[in-house]
Parts: structure tokens; C-alpha cells; sequence
């Protein structure tokens, strides 16, 4: 009734070519971003902040760069925890060995080594397909392990491993409160978001579609498959390396190579396929999936006063997200996005569906 | 999918989510002061970090019991999962300080070192007892952290210094092997700037052998020791890795009375499952074990025979259980004496509780009123050390049970102290802090 295009003609290519080309889904989700914007950084308690929304948002971004490579161009890649740690610790190298550095730049820098690293792992994949190539790509995320624990020099000689940022500024801001950080974060995965979803709509973005779909018949008709996979590969992992270099500097403070160990590389993936592969959206909803419902799990006898033994909690959280890992996959195997578009054209036709 | 089961779905997630934002409210009553737990009960590190966590507890709900909480203030806790990964305990640290915690125990080197930046702004005191970064000691420039009676530091120069006693003096060290094997991590790579100074200053060889956490993967490592032939293997492990070390070690030959293991390497779960394997294996104790001392007794008659006990009856007393006491002892006396300066009998807060920590003071006496003679030795904190002591002792498994096996050391001052000032001051410089300054310091 509400959600209809009636009567929304298109007169340009350009009107046609928008990104929501529908009315309500603008309003829908420049009223999300505005809510986003100015809404929750007055509103939202330190702790959704701190624990969930800029962990939401980082990795939100993360699984974008990842869709791009996985969703959209159909490289499966184990190395993205690996591609994060580069972002990372390039970044907090460039950082803290330049003297007013700004910080901005450091993290853009952390993603560029990250292409960088991302295009030498990508070059396989021009011999290698499918599950082999995701063997190849864990190489990349066991070389970067190996590397950032071994070689001193990305630590700053660090004894122990781990090393730190803190003051943080942005143009002359400090970023200091949770809101701070979380507004930083989100500008971020606005203007990527944003690129990103324009990319895969542009010639690019097709010529990756189409080596996923076919590769050899993408060749015959004039793509060329090193160039395409190579460019998926490095905006991929610049992304991924912008996220790697957030999570550091924005979300840890502190870390250390486990922080972005295989474990991590296995979450973003789940969090694109449950999301939904080839879709900017469903790296959202994929990452809300993976990291918001175990900590509501988790919480949720505490909350509603069950007292209730803290392994037990923890053993339960792990068996209801699985099933519903389980539960999810086989009611709708392309992934929450797809659910959404399904929503929304239920939504056309009501509440008259026939 | 029908558009009512996804409006179904979208109900449930909206309530979740609001679940998540309300619920911090019910908490902040009166005459209570609230302990946050963060714990492992899962995962690979769990064997250890249960009993620890029980300790803990136990000690809580012995307070409560006996007492009824210090001076009337009654203690109340919750405990949060964090599965020993820093961004779960950022999360857990995050939620449990909406609570009104006063004071927080990470029970992991990484989580403590996420959380060191985290705590001056949020003014609670990061307590990590025997653990945490080495170089915290200096209060005068970690205000808020404290590692206290022992950082990886000490351990490593406490252990040194009985190779050297074992060996008829230091000076006899030189030329020879020693293999630190150790858990590939901030937490096992703090002894190594330590042990690279003895090595220089004593003659000895130091090999280093890396195990990728969690440790159930040793094989490469073992096999380094067995071509090199170390004369002792220092032992850096937690959790897994400790009972698979020595399962290699007895598999490769290497003689278990030649390891010496941290005091996280050195408790009945890590020797346990090996048996008569571990015999001979010794570790380093921060604390006794048993079931005499006082508050142990204490624990069993208030807690545990009232069915109150938070794990099973058998596992009170052991080492870590022991030392979960001892921790939750130390904050509680924190607790106390802060309300002795600030506010008798009423809920303190983040900044008390800190005086609280940085103005400790048990001496035996003190010890013996809580039950703690023979468990610990005295422990006294001050502005410029954080850490109150640095007394341990050699303990060594028979097959049954751990019993000592050498006197109490401590920790030589003047390889430690210019470390810790010089560590801290490069922390300080990176950080862009200034020292605290004497006036501070009275505060």
C-alpha cells in the first residue's frame, strides 16, 4: 500500500540508473543514515557503542570488501583476516614512524599495502579455481601470521608482540568518546559502502559478475580475466584493509596478530554467505547476524534473571546460533538479502496479493 | 518464506535489540558492591580458567556468608564468557561496566592489554596478579594498572636465579642451553627481554622455540628441543599447551625434572592427565595450595557443605582455585581499606578502590587474619611499585600432587627495576604521558 512505484516515472537514464531507483527505499534509507548520523550518538549508552555498534560497523565493512571479492567476482578467499592485519599494522608502521601523520591518511595507507599484499595472494587465482584457490588464499592468511609475530620490525620491536595507538585525531579532533569513534567509523562505511555499491554497478563491477558466472565465456567476449580478478582482488583488499586498520586503531587500541587470526577470515565468510554473496546490503545484515545475535544470546538469560551457569549460557549461545546458521541457509540458501528483496516484493502487492 | 513469518522474524530481532539497550538499569541499588567476572569456562583454555573462576566466586559468597559482606556492604558479581579472546573481553569488559564495576581482572595478557588503554578513562583499576604487561609495575606511569605480587618478568628472573642455585652459583650458567618454549603470544613473549639481559650477563644460551596458540600443536617445537639438547627447558605455557608439552617431552626424552614451568604452566590440570609422565616436573607457585589454610576452611564450612559451592568439592584448594581466592582476596581487601579511608561501610567507587589497590598493606598479621598464612607472603603497594611483591617459589609435581621444592626467592631488584622504568618510560614517550608527579602520588 505504502511501499508502491506507482505513478514514478522515469524519464532519464539517470533517474533509471539510481541506486534505489524507488521512491520509499531513498527515504527509507537516507532516513537510516540520518538516524544513524545525528539519532544515535546522542541516544545510544556507551556500552551499544563500545561492544556493538562500531564492531558492527567495522566488520560491516570488512564483509563488504570481502563480498566483492567472493560475492560479485566469485574468488572464495580464506586470507581475509590476514589482508586486515596488513591494513592494520601498515598502518599503525605508518603511523607511528612518520611523525604527524595524520591519522586518515595512516589508515588509507594500511589499505593500500593491503592491495598491494591482496593483487601478490590474487595472482593465483588466474591458474587456480574454487576450493583450491581458497587453500591458496589461506597460504596468504598463514604468511601474514607468521610475519607480523616474527618480524619485528611491523611491531616497532614491540617485546611482546603487541603493540598500540592511541590519540587519534582528525582534523584537529580528537576522537576520544565512543560517539567519536563510532561517527569516524561510520563515515567510513558510508563513503565505501557508497564506492563500493557504485563499482559493482559500473563496467567493472559486470566484468567481475560475468568471470563469476563463466569465466571462459567472460573471456571470449573480451574480458580479460587477469585484469578483472586482479582489480577484484585489490579493491577487495584495500577495503579489507581500511576494516583491518578501523578494528586496530578504532575498536582495540591494542592488539595483537591473534586478533586477526583464521578464526577471523572464517567469520567474515560466514558473515557474506549468510548475508547474502553479491550484495552490498547483505554485508550488513550478515554482519548484524554474526556479530549482534551471539552477544544478545549470550545476554539474554542474565537479562531476563534465569539464573543460569556462565558455560552452560555460553555452550547455549554457540548451539542456538548454529542453529539457526542452519535454520537460515536452508529456508533461504542466498542469505538474508535475499529474504529482504522477497520482503520487498510481497510488499508491492500488499495487501492485495493477487 | 510468507510475509508472517518474516514479520515474525523482524518482531523477534526488535525485541531482542531492545532487550540490549534497556536493560542496564535494575543494578545500581544500594550497599552493594558489584565485582565483575570475567572468565573462560570454554574453549581450550578452560581447564585452567574454571577453577580459577570458581575461586573467585567462592571467595565472594565466603565473604557473604561469614561476614556479610565487608563493613555490611553486601558483594554481588556477574560473570561474563569471554572464551580468552580480546574482543570478546573488550565486549564483556564493555557490558559488565555498565554495571557499575570497580575493578576488573581480564584473566588474559591480551585482554589486559586492550583494556590497559581503555581503564584511565573509564577510572577502573586493572587488577592482573601475576599476569599483564611486565612493565606496569611503575605506577608512576601505569595509575591504573596493577600486576600484583609478580609479572613474567620476576617469574622469569625467580626461575634464573634456582637454575643458578641448582647449578652452585649463577657464574656456573655459562655455556649453558636454556630453551624457553612459550605460548607464541603477548602473554609468552613478556619474559624474553628479561631473559635476553641474564643470558648477557650470566653466559647462557637462550634458544627460543615459538608454539602457535592454542598449543595442541607441538610436534616442531619438540623436535627442535630434541636436536639441540637444552640443558633446561623454561616451560610459557596456559591452558592445552602445558599437559601437551609434557606429553612431548615424555615422548621425545627430554627429562621432565629439567623443565621449569611459569606459575601458569604449574597446576594440577596441566599434570594431571599426563600422570606419572609429569613426575619430576617443576613449576614456579605464586601461591600454596592445599587445604589447610585457613580460608580455605573457611570456604568449605560457609560455602561449600551449604551446597553453595560454585564447582566441585575436590578441585577447592588446588592451585588455581587457590589463586582465584587470593586474587579476589586482594581486590576485596582493596575494597576495605579504601572504605577505611573514604567511606566506612558504604559502596566505593572506581577512584577509591584504585587508593584502595595502590595503598595495600598485609603483613602477616593481616595475612592471618585472612586466612592466608602460609599461602602468600606479605604484599605492600605504593605508588611507585604496583606491584607489593615478588616472592615465589619452586614447586614440583611428584605424580600425586604439587609440593615445594625450594625455599622463597624474589625477584633481583636491579636487573628488574631499571627494566621496568625503562620499559615504562618507551611506553610513556609512545603514549605521550607524563609521570606522575609526588603530589599525584599523595592523592
Amino acid at each position: 500500500m505504502l511501499y508502491r512505484e506507482n505513478g514514478q516515472f522515469k524519464t532519464t537514464y539517470r533517474t533509471d540508473q539510481q541506486i534505489f531507483p524507488i521512491v520509499q527505499d531513498k527515504v527509507v534509507i537516507l532516513g537510516l543514515i540520518a538516524l544513524a548520523v545525528f539519532a544515535v550518538p546522542m541516544l545510544a549508552p556507551e556500552y551499544l557503542f563500545r561492544a556493538i555498534l562500531i564492531p558492527f560497523l567495522i566488520l560491516s565493512l570488512a564483509a563488504i570488501g570481502l563480498n566483492i571479492l567472493v560475492g560479485y567476482c566469485g574468488q572464495i578467499s580464506l586470507g581475509t583476516g590476514g589482508f586486515m592485519a596488513v591494513g592494520a599494522y601498515m598502518a599503525y608502521n605508518a603511523f607511528v614512524r612518520i611523525d604527524g601523520m595524520p591519522v586518515i591518511v595512516a589508515i588509507l595507507l594500511g589499505g593500500l599495502s593491503a592491495t598491494i599484499v591482496g593483487v601478490l595472494f590474487g595472482i593465483p587465482s588466474l591458474r587456480i579455481k574454487g576450493l583450491y584457490l581458497a587453500v591458496a588464499t589461506l597460504a596468504a592468511q598463514f604468511f601474514t601470521d607468521w610475519a607480523f609475530l616474527r618480524i619485528k620490525w611491523f611491531t616497532n620491536d614491540s617485546s611482546s608482540g603487541s603493540v598500540s595507538v592511541s590519540g587519534i585525531n582528525v582534523l584537529g579532533f580528537a576522537i576520544e568518546t565512543p560517539a567519536q569513534k563510532y561517527l569516524l567509523c561510520l563515515a567510513f562505511v558510508i563513503v565505501f559502502a557508497l564506492l563500493a555499491k557504485n563499482l559493482v554497478r559500473s563496467n567493472i563491477g559486470r566484468e567481475w559478475m560475468a568471470i563469476r558466472d563463466m569465466d571462459v565465456a567472460a573471456a571470449v567476449i573480451g574480458i580479460r580475466p587477469v585484469y578483472a580478478k586482479l582489480t577484484a582482488f585489490a579493491v577487495s583488499s584495500f577495503i579489507v584493509g581500511v576494516a583491518g586498520a578501523l578494528w586496530g586503531f578504532v575498536h582495540l587500541g591494542s592488539w595483537e596478530p591473534a586478533a586477526f587470526s583464521v578464526d577471523r577470515s572464517f567469520q567474515l565468510l560466514f558473515m557474506v554467505i549468510i548475508g547474502g554473496l553479491g550484495s552490498i546490503m547483505g554485508s550488513f545484515f550478515g554482519a548484524a547476524f554474526i556479530v549482534i545475535l551471539p552477544i544478545i544470546l549470550d545476554s539474554l538469560p542474565q537479562r531476563l534473571g534465569i539464573p543460569i551457569d556462565t558455560a552452560l549460557a555460553s555452550h547455549l549461545t554457540f548451539m542456538i546460533f548454529g542453529g539457526l546458521i542452519v535454520f537460515f541457509l536452508i529456508v533461504e540458501p542466498h542469505g538474508i538479502a535475499r529474504l529482504w528483496s522477497t520482503a520487498k516484493e510481497k510488499l508491492r502487492l500488499w495487501p492485495f496479493p493477487h | 518464506m510468507k510475509l508472517k513469518s518474516l514479520a515474525l522474524t523482524a518482531a523477534l530481532i526488535a525485541a531482542g535489540t531492545s532487550a540490549l539497550v534497556t536493560a542496564p538499569a535494575a543494578f545500581a541499588q544500594a550497599k552493594e558492591q558489584f565485582f565483575p567476572l570475567l572468565v573462560y569456562r570454554t574453549g581450550p583454555y578452560a581447564p585452567n580458567g574454571t577453577p580459577w573462576a570458581n575461586g573467585k566466586q567462592d571467595y565472594i559468597k565466603m565473604i557473604n556468608a561469614r561476614d556479610g559482606g565487608v563493613n555490611g556492604v553486601k558483594l554481588v558479581f556477574e560473570e561474563c564468557e569471554t572464551g580468552y579472546a580480546t574482543d570478546k573481553g573488550v565486549e564483556c569488559y564493555e557490558r559488565l561496566k555498565s554495571k557499575g564495576a570497580t575493578v576488573i581482572d581480564p584473566q588474559a595478557t591480551g585482554i589486559t592489554f586492550a583494556l590497559t588503554d581503555k581503564v584511565p578513562a573509564d577510572k577502573i583499576p586493572l587488577v592482573t596478579m601475576g599476569y599483564g604487561l611486565a612493565a606496569s609495575q611503575d605506577g608512576g606511569v601505569f595509575k591504573w594498572n596493577f600486576p600484583l605480587m609478580g609479572s613474567y618478568w620476576t617469574a622469569a628472573d625467580i626461575l634464573i636465579q634456582h637454575l643458578g642455585k641448582q647449578n652452585g652459583g649463577l657464574d656456573k650458567l655459562k655455556g649453558k642451553k636454556i630453551a624457553l618454549v612459550y605460548h607464541d603470544s603477548p602473554f609468552g613473549k613478556e619474559p624474553i627481554p628479561l631473559l635476553q639481559e641474564r643470558s648477557k650477563s650470566h653466559g647462557f644460551e637462550l634458544q627460543m622455540i615459538p608454539v602457535t596458540a592454542p598449543g595442541v600443536e607441538q610436534k616442531s617445537a619438540w623436535l627442535q628441543v630434541r636436536q639441540s639438547r637444552p640443558d633446561y627447558v623454561l616451560l610459557w605455557g596456559w591452558g592445552v599447551m602445558n599437559s601437551t608439552a609434557l606429553k612431548e617431552a615424555q615422548a621425545t626424552g627430554f627429562p621432565r625434572d629439567k623443565m621449569y614451568g611459569v606459575w601458569w604452566s604449574g597446576a594440577e590440570p596441566d599434570v594431571k592427565d599426563v600422570g606419572d609422565g609429569a613426575k619430576g616436573y617443576n613449576a614456579l607457585a605464586l601461591n600454596g595450595s592445599g587445604t589447610d589454610a585457613k580460608v580455605i576452611q573457611d570456604i568449605m564450612k560457609h560455602v561449600h557443605e551449604k551446597g553453595q559451592g560454585t564447582g566441585p568439592k575436590d578441585e577447592v584448594g588446588s592451585v588455581l582455585y587457590m589463586r582465584g581466592v587470593v586474587m579476589q582476596a586482594m581486590m576485596i581487601e582493596a575494597m576495605r581499606r579504601a572504605q577505611d579511608r573514604f567511606a566506612k561501610g558504604k559502596v566505593i567507587t572506581g577512584e577509591q578502590m584504585r587508593w584502595g589497590l595502590e595503598n595495600l598493606s598485609l603483613d602477616a598479621k593481616q595475612l592471618d587474619k585472612l586466612g592466608l598464612t602460609g599461602v602468600i607472603r606479605p604484599v605492600s603497594t605504593s605508588c611507585l611499585d604496583h606491584m607489593g611483591s615478588t616472592w615465589a617459589r619452586v614447586q614440583t609435581w611428584d605424580g600425586k600432587k604439587w609440593g615445594f621444592s625450594s625455599d622463597w626467592y624474589q625477584a633481583d631488584e636491579q636487573i628488574l627495576k631499571p627494566m621496568v622504568k625503562a620499559a615504562a618510560d618507551k611506553y610513556a614517550g609512545e603514549k605521550k604521558l607524563t609521570r606522575r608527579t609526588p603530589a599525584d602520588c599523595q592523592s
